[in-house]
């Protein structure tokens, strides 16, 4: 079947919701909380519409009992999903590393929110961010075509490495903003990803399994390691699922870092999510007068695309890393990995810190071009003047 | 790269209206983008909402501050807000109002290029029967600024409200459409 895409004006949300349905996903178990509400909503409709067939819905009475729900049918063999935001990530903390550690392939939407106090329900990555270590994958979208492919190519990459993978949007500046969504005729979705295969299950009872038990100090250990292991190795798979995906609708996710006209630059601006459509819209303008810059996009946070960055690094004077995000008592948390990776290696471009765009604050062409000028100073003269900048902070 | 910004009230469909227009604008091939100012929407609060349209895929996820087209869903806005503020100096200011072109223009702390004026209210009483000006608003925006067909409007609105709604609301645009008012200036 020749691919003829499907355009829709949807919101991220909403294409999130679509790519679930397209996914064939089986049980959906979710508790609502802004901005991600809208997605499971969207699934409920599916479902009282009678567009989906095969799609059990278990309203939970918090996040923590959606994350379990999740992994019991998943340990059932069912592909499962699930959407949440900021407090309903942290409320579900505990069951993301279950998740892992039982490595059930779960598939969720994070729309980035900051966390409270003070209440804020706009943008940021520290909730996603502050999950890091749970052993989840962790792929963020630029744009709402990218929430719909992420959440696709996810379940295909978490079913092979069998690891949870967490999809990540902006709030609001992707998850409430209609956009432009070639969306996969389901018959080639269905191509792309075959229903689950899973390779134990608790309703094989010919071959009954545990899941949960005990794990003493003479085989601890080792589950971590292989933990480790599946991650490492997810990069492969990775890199192969966006570039069969590529292949069968034409948008490449070979690259675990994006790189965009990067090949002569000076520097780069460095970042995650949404604000990158902005940074690429500024790298042209600022071409346009004589900055060589480009920008790298971490589309997968983890596993950490390491060797990408090195190669990246060897062949730039200077990173400037845009962090929504922070680590208090540390630094940008992007920042923070991208110093760690290059420490070992022969690659010590100038790299400087920016906090950018925290709890929503809205970061444009007009701020890039301002680090731009920054980042071009601290290269000329070969020294920084600090290395994180709070770069919008009222003074 | 076009862009819109409107005001209205919470309530008023001031977020519905920004993504008609895009689904309009992409009946018609373009790339488009629609998006709330993201803020706590309230019932009567002030509202902004925003609509770019272009030839090519949109990657700037900012909010709009030099705007090339301004839309007022809610006449007391203008005795409250700026709604000019950063208007382009070839800028087009839509006004649903029972005012005249002077009265208007007092409020209005920047003289945009084209004043188009219509009464939407009235329009939207009279066939809706409720004051909700959001489709009737993008008639006028088809007539004054060009961005969009009065078609596609009406083809956008009728695949957000179904059946009889639709076609009232298709009718409410195109009842604002005829009665828009343009002044250059």
């Amino acid at each position: 079947m020749e691919y003829k895409p499907i355009r829709k004006v949807v919101s991220g949300n909403y294409a999130a919701a679509y790519a679930a349905k397209h996914a064939r996903v089986e049980v959906v178990a979710a508790y609502p909380i802004t901005p991600q509400t809208s997605i499971i909503e969207k699934i409920a409709e599916f479902i009282a519409n009678g567009e989906v067939e095969n799609l059990q819905y278990v309203p939970v009475e918090s996040e923590h009992s959606a994350m379990a729900a999740c992994i019991g049918a998943s340990a059932a063999g069912a592909r499962a999903f699930t959407a949440t935001s900021a407090q309903g990530l942290a409320l579900m903390h505990e069951m993301l590393h279950w998740a892992a550690g039982a490595r059930l392939p779960i598939v969720m939407v994070d729309v980035n929110r900051a966390m409270a106090p003070p209440w804020s329900v706009w943008d940021d990555q520290t909730d996603s961010l502050a999950q890091r270590d749970t052993g989840w994958l962790q792929f963020y979208a630029e744009n709402n075509q990218e929430v719909y492919d992420g959440v696709l190519m996810s379940f295909k990459i978490a079913e092979t490495v069998n690891l949870p993978a967490m999809v990540i949007e902006s709030a609001f500046i992707l998850s409430h903003t209609y956009d432009v969504v070639e969306m996969i005729p389901q018959e080639l979705v269905d191509e792309f990803l075959p229903p689950r295969k899973p390779l134990y299950t608790l309703t094989d009872f010919d071959n009954p399994i545990s899941v949960g038990a005990l794990g003493t100090p003479a085989d601890y250990y080792e589950f971590r390691y292989k933990i480790a292991k599946a991650m490492e190795d997810a990069k492969k798979v990775i890199r192969e699922v966006g570039k069969e995906f590529g292949e069968r609708f034409g948008r490449d996710y070979s690259q675990m870092i994006e790189l965009y006209r990067t090949e002569d630059a000076d520097f780069v601006f460095m970042g995650m999510g949404s604000l990158m459509g902005t940074v690429k819209q500024a790298v042209d303008i600022l071409r346009e007068e004589g900055y060589k810059v480009g920008a790298a996009k971490v589309r997968w946070f983890r596993p950490f695309p390491s060797e990408e960055l090195y190669e990246l690094a060897k062949n730039v004077e200077g990173i400037a890393v845009l962090d929504r995000n922070f680590s208090f008592g540390q630094e940008g948390i992007l920042f923070n990995e991208a110093k760690g990776v290059l420490y070992n290696t022969d690659a010590h471009p100038i790299m400087k810190n920016y906090i950018v765009g925290l709890g929503g604050r809205d970061f444009t062409v007009a701020d890039v071009k301002k680090i731009a000028e920054n980042m071009k100073a601290i290269i000329d003269k070969g020294e920084l003047d600090v290395e994180v900048d709070w770069y919008h902070l009222k003074r | 790269m076009i862009e819109i910004r409107f005001h209205g009230r919470g309530g008023q469909g001031a977020v519905t209206a920004a993504n008609i227009l895009a689904s309009a604008a992409f009946l018609e091939g373009k790339y488009v983008q629609a998006f709330p100012f993201f803020g706590v929407e309230r019932r009567g609060a002030p509202v902004t909402a925003f609509t770019r349209i272009d030839e090519k895929p949109i990657r700037i996820k900012t909010q709009i501050y030099e705007p090339d087209i301004v839309v007022v869903l809610d006449p007391s806005l203008l005795d409250t807000v700026d709604v000019t503020a950063g208007l382009k100096d070839d800028g087009i200011v839509i006004i649903n109002t029972e005012k005249s072109k002077e009265e208007v223009l007092e409020k209005l702390k920047k003289k945009p290029a084209k004043l188009a004026l219509v009464d939407a209210t009235t329009i939207a009483l009279d066939i809706l029967g409720l004051p909700i000006t959001n489709t009737s608003i993008l008639g006028a925006v088809a007539k004054a600024t060009g961005v969009v067909s009065l078609e596609h409007v009406q083809k956008a609105i009728q695949e957000v409200f179904s059946g009889s709604l639709g076609e009232k609301n298709a009718k409410a645009a195109e009842e604002a459409f005829n009665k828009t008012v343009i002044y250059e200036l």
